[in-house]
């Protein structure tokens, strides 16, 4: 069809198509929700790889021959991530040793088909692949604990379990760093949510650009100041742009998790495209007002130690995959999960902690939790 | 008015068959003869979507989130709901809205 043509089809002409506010010379093909500038397909290629590099140099993100795992979903951001990371890695020479990262939650019908992605990804980039599972760490997949628990929290099983996954694959990798494709959208989403929460420890940690330099395996968001729109868009233009023969099979995958309605989550991403629609900006000044926010310092931060089981770091005794898979290998599944306090397992789920009568208190929750910040 | 119609980032299953792209042969309504995009969404939601509307629209435009390219170019710059479309046109929907 048309789009495998090389070269850019031409539009017939349109009233009111203005040029590239950069080069002057092309036809604008998009506006920059970050600068409201008009561009060029070129000259997006240009300042969408560039700024990324400015991103990367500015924040001192990378040393030389860093080993580095990409966190590699098969979705549109950790592909493009995977892409621009390695062009960049290249054309700049940061001399780094990149690696492909995947987490298979052991869900059929969906990871499946996503880590066939990857596996198509490994081969396109040159990128050594490992897929580390649920099942092999923890002895559950996904659909099993579906199966034990229904549909209600079973992504907290699987924000937790994957968390430490990635860490413990990265860990198997013996790399210095992890990235993962988390976009300025995603980031602002997280503030608004983790204001929504209560939840002081992440408010202040989810903005970071990067994350654990006290701990083993740093990760880094190189694309916190990158537009989802901007992600998506780039492989789509690539199309028809030098680069087709590479990107031509540069199919991410998009369906949604096949057990993750996860509804409030829905709605702060909702409301941020609302924004977003109304004034772009809004989406790098909710970022920067995560940024300033200052805890005061009466509040009590929870101290990380160290799980007594596993090992992984933990505010808590046992860190909360150690106490989630207590309650599914004992047949207790809400072990770990809603907002009684103290069942087996101490005091778990910090969760619940800020939002009770010690209201000034916070713990750390963020270790483990839902959402990968 | 014939329009190629692709559908992407995962708004391709609320389609038949989860069919990316729609080669359509499209009647103006309007008297003048003409397209534009806000008549070719209302066409598009009620002749080739077949669940949850909810998800590709929102009022009479897209759902925010959904990016729309005519012929390549960022319909925003195009005039948006009142983009005029001309014959063999090609307009591409795609949803950023699933998980990266």
């Amino acid at each position: 069809m048309d789009s495998a043509v090389d070269g850019p089809r031409q539009p017939p002409a349109r009233a009111g198509s203005r040029l590239c506010t950069r080069c002057g010379e092309r036809k604008a093909a998009l506006k920059r929700p970050k600068t409201l500038e008009q561009i060029c397909r070129e000259c997006f290629y240009v300042v969408f790889e560039d700024e990324i590099h400015q991103t990367i140099v500015d924040n001192n993100l990378f040393k030389p021959g860093d080993r580095v795992a990409i966190g590699a979903s098969g979705g549109k951001d950790s592909t493009v991530l995977a892409y621009v990371l390695s062009e960049l890695n290249r054309r700049h020479k940061y001399c780094l040793d990149l690696f492909l990262l995947s987490v298979d939650e052991g869900i059929t019908g969906y990871r499946d088909d996503s880590l066939e992605t990857v596996k198509r990804n490994e081969i396109q980039y040159g990128l050594p692949l490992k897929i580390v599972s649920y099942k092999d760490f923890y002895g559950w997949t996904m659909d099993d604990i579906v199966k034990a628990i229904g549909l209600k929290n079973n992504c907290t099983f699987c924000g937790v379990f994957r968390r430490q996954a990635l860490d413990r694959g990265a860990a198997l990798l013996k790399v210095d760093k992890i990235v993962t494709g988390h976009n300025a959208d995603d980031i602002a989403e997280t503030v608004l949510l983790n204001i929504l929460r209560g939840d002081i420890a992440r408010l202040s940690r989810c903005t970071f650009i990067t994350t654990g330099e006290d701990g083993p395996i740093p990760r880094c968001k190189p694309f916190k100041y990158t537009y989802e729109k901007e992600i998506v868009i780039y492989p789509y233009y690539a199309i028809s742009h030098i680069m087709y023969a590479y990107f031509k099979k540069l199919d991410y995958f998009s369906t949604e998790c096949i057990y993750s309605p996860n509804a409030y989550r829905g709605f702060a991403r909702e409301f941020i495209k609302d924004l977003e629609r109304m004034r772009p900006r809004a989406i790098l000044d909710i970022i920067k007002s995560g940024e300033n926010f200052r805890i005061s310092t009466t509040t009590r931060m929870p101290e990380q130690g160290t799980c007594e089981r596993c090992g992984y770091i933990s505010s808590q005794k046992l860190c909360k995959a150690c106490v989630l898979l207590d309650g599914l290998n004992r047949g207790l599944p809400k072990l770990g999960i809603g907002r009684t306090k103290g069942i087996a397992g101490g005091d778990g789920d910090c969760e619940q902690q800020a939002t009770r009568s010690e209201r000034n208190r916070s713990s750390l929750q963020g270790k483990h939790g839902n959402f990968d910040f | 008015m014939h329009l190629t119609l692709e559908f992407g980032g995962g708004l391709e299953l609320l389609l038949e068959k989860s069919t990316k792209v729609h080669k359509v042969d499209l009647q103006p309504n309007d008297g003048d003869g003409k397209v534009v995009m806000k008549g070719l969404l209302a066409w598009v939601k009620s002749n080739l979507i077949k669940e949850r509307p909810e998800m590709f629209l929102k009022g009479d435009s897209v759902r925010p989130g959904v990016l729309v390219l005519i012929n390549d170019c960022d319909w925003e710059l195009c005039g948006g709901l009142d983009a005029e479309l001309e014959e063999k046109d090609v307009v591409v929907f795609i949803s950023t809205l699933h998980g990266g």
